[in-house]
């Protein structure tokens, strides 16, 4: 069976001032995978997210969502963005965040309704955070409010999931509990691409993953290449997990 | 004239009311746009655009001669654009941040500005231009058309913030996501500055360019102090900035030697000051209560924890105990015992105690909760 490629980055290249984060990077990505982003820090794992989804426009190349332009298709793709990258204590609540997640689909000035309120409030209850939702989110621990913006993307009943670093400090129940969610997402045939810092657990999470560092070190099947030869060209030490397959 | 005599005036004297009414709606429509502006930490960008602003009154002045305030602020309101156009470009396409844009445009503009007053303070036939009102303003120059205009700008600002409302919010929280549900983020951003500079160009003769940006962020800042949702912590924004502006107006009425702008805007900083120390679940005070509560607590939780142990090991948990026996602990006081007796959990006779069952029971739970919160 021919598998559709989701997403298709052709030739990306990305720079901050004139300084090239991102370097000719190919990628295609199947549809119906769980994949993992690795990289050390400061790799533009992020940006490569930020990309995709047109907040960071390159300075070549070109990405296509289902063979169009993510503006055609921006519905299809949710979002988890890095925990730190807002202001937790911006005045609102748990489930007000969640309800954002509503909004792409309803477009500029409509205000979300009851049924947008309900879809919320089941996105709360699958993350295990419904008696939080009239919580003040500065009020929330990590994993919380870690939990609300999976929550979030969740409500956007996307094709394609972007998350970046969502098991970033959160606990070892919370970890499950996402990945266990995340694992739902794909077996209901949704794509899922999350950057991942913890190698260990790539393996048991993941069955397709990509490494960067600047530029595309390999991308495939978790099986075939998650080896220590791409890790160590990865992350320039020499890298030995103990893989089991 | 005194306080009292301003509030019997105020409703009676033309003047009086206009410039009231006047410093009310702008207080009203710079807390609401400042809390924007305080929400996306663009604190230093009022700042900048109202000195950007005071070149462009000089201009106007050179080339019209007029000193109808109107004509002036259409100057104010195009360099106060053309600065916080560059603030954009600059942060945009070259490495500076863009705090130090920000300083870049308002010293250059302000130093300029500068220049300018100076410069038609010294022509012949300038007959005291009073552009220097600009400085600090002068709301005693306010006639009716200004107070209309202040309105006008007002009610648009707020038709366009409730018609924006979901858009605004999502883009103060979190603009990288605001943009990956396919919304304009550039055309938001743009109408959210040209909102704030709209209100500072109406504030200009009133407060002057060197004020203004506090009379934006003051109300604001302490709004939030008070409340953790948007919607209330603008509107109580408005209501501090109106107060603001109807305090000040009446104390430097009522003593004749004070400008309004200035007073307006200490007022203001008395509501920030009031409202960091007083306020409910933010304020200094009441996070110095909750601690020194926290503390007495866990001194009564540890004293009851081992009166708890000290009765386990018999059989009738209410058999008493010397109080001598706490006295190796140091959570124990006899503040602490009464407080313990008050609750009912222990019985205090002569020199000795008892624990009851009901506090036997609480010490128990007490220790259910903390392992549960492991
Ligand atoms: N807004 C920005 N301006 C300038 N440089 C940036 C910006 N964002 C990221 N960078 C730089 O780009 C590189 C890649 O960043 P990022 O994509 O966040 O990496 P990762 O997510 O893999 O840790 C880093 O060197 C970082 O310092
Ligand atoms: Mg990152």
């Amino acid at each position: 069976m021919k598998q559709n490629i989701a997403i298709t980055v052709d030739d990306l290249t990305v720079a901050y001032n004139y300084k090239p984060v991102l370097w000719d990077i190919d990628l295609a990505i199947p549809e119906g995978v769980l994949m993992a982003i690795v990289g050390p820090n400061g790799a533009g794992k992020s940006t490569l997210i930020k990309s995709i989804l047109d907040i960071i426009k390159p300075i070549a190349g070109s990405v296509k969502i289902f063979d169009k332009s993510y503006k055609e298709q921006h519905k299809l793709v949710a979002y988890v963005p890095q925990k730190g990258s807002v202001d937790w204590d911006f005045p609102t609540t748990a489930l007000d965040v969640v309800m954002m997640g509503t909004y792409g689909s309803l477009g500029w000035i409509k205000r979300p309704g009851q049924k947008q309120k309900k879809e919320a409030l089941e996105a709360l209850e699958k993350v295990g955070m419904l008696e939080f939702k009239s919580r003040q989110i500065s009020q929330l621990s990590g994993g919380q409010q870690q939990r609300i913006f999976l929550a979030r993307a969740l409500v956007q009943k996307a094709s394609i999931y972007l998350m970046d670093e969502p098991f970033q400090g959160v606990d070892a129940t919370t970890e499950k509990a996402i990945i266990n969610i995340l694992k739902e997402l794909r077996k209901a045939g949704k794509t899922v691409i999350v950057v991942h810092h913890d190698l260990q657990t790539v393996p048991e999470y993941f069955d397709w993953v990509t490494f960067l560092n600047v530029k595309k070190i390999a991308t495939g099947p978790v099986k075939d290449i998650f080896n220590d030869d791409n890790l160590t060209k990865t992350y320039g030490i020499n890298y030995k997990v103990s893989v089991q397959q | 004239m005194n306080i009292q005599e301003y509030f019997s005036l105020v409703f009676n004297d033309y003047t009086l009311r206009t410039i009231t009414l006047g410093t009310a709606v702008l207080g009203a429509i710079c807390g609401m746009l400042g809390s924007f502006a305080v929400l996306r930490k663009q604190s230093l960008l009022g700042d900048a655009i109202s000195h950007a602003a005071l070149p462009g009154i000089a201009i106007a002045f050179l080339i019209t001669g007029a000193k109808n305030s109107n004509t002036l602020l259409i100057g104010a309101l195009v360099s106060g654009l053309i600065g916080a156009y560059w603030i954009r470009g600059i942060t945009k396409n070259t490495h500076l941040k863009s705090d130090t844009a920000l300083g870049l445009i308002l010293s250059l503009f302000f130093g300029f500005g500068m220049l300018l007053l100076t410069f038609i303070q010294k022509m012949p036939n300038s007959n005291q231009a009073g552009l220097d009102k600009y400085l600090f303003g002068q709301a005693a120059t306010l006639i009716e058309s200004d107070v209309w205009l202040m309105c006008i700008v007002t009610a648009i600002s707020l038709v366009v913030v409730l018609l924006f409302w979901k858009e605004f919010k999502l883009l103060l929280f979190d603009a990288d996501y605001t943009k990956s549900l396919g919304y304009n983020t550039q055309f938001l951003d743009l109408l959210i500055t040209a909102l704030i500079v709209l209100a500072i160009v109406i504030g200009l003769q009133t407060v002057g360019v060197i004020l203004m940006s506090a009379m934006l962020l003051a109300p604001a800042a302490a709004a939030r102090q008070w409340t953790n949702s948007l919607g209330v912590m603008i509107f109580l924004a408005a209501i501090f900035g109106a107060l603001s502006g109807v305090l000040g107006t009446a104390v430097s009425a009522s003593s004749n030697n004070l400008s309004t702008g200035p007073v307006i805007v200490l007022i203001a900083a008395v509501f920030v000051v009031f409202s960091f120390i007083f306020s409910p679940g933010r304020g200094l005070l009441f996070k110095e209560i909750r601690y020194w509560k926290n503390r007495n607590d866990l001194q009564l939780h540890k004293t009851l924890a081992f009166m708890h142990n000290i009765a386990k090991t018999h059989e009738n948990i209410s058999h008493p105990h010397s109080i001598k026996i706490l006295n190796n602990f140091q959570g124990y006081t006899k503040k602490s015992l009464k407080k313990l007796e008050g609750k009912m959990y222990i019985t205090v006779n002569g020199s000795m105690w008892a624990m009851t069952q009901e506090g036997y029971d609480a010490a128990a739970n007490l220790y259910n909760q903390h392992n549960n919160n492991d």
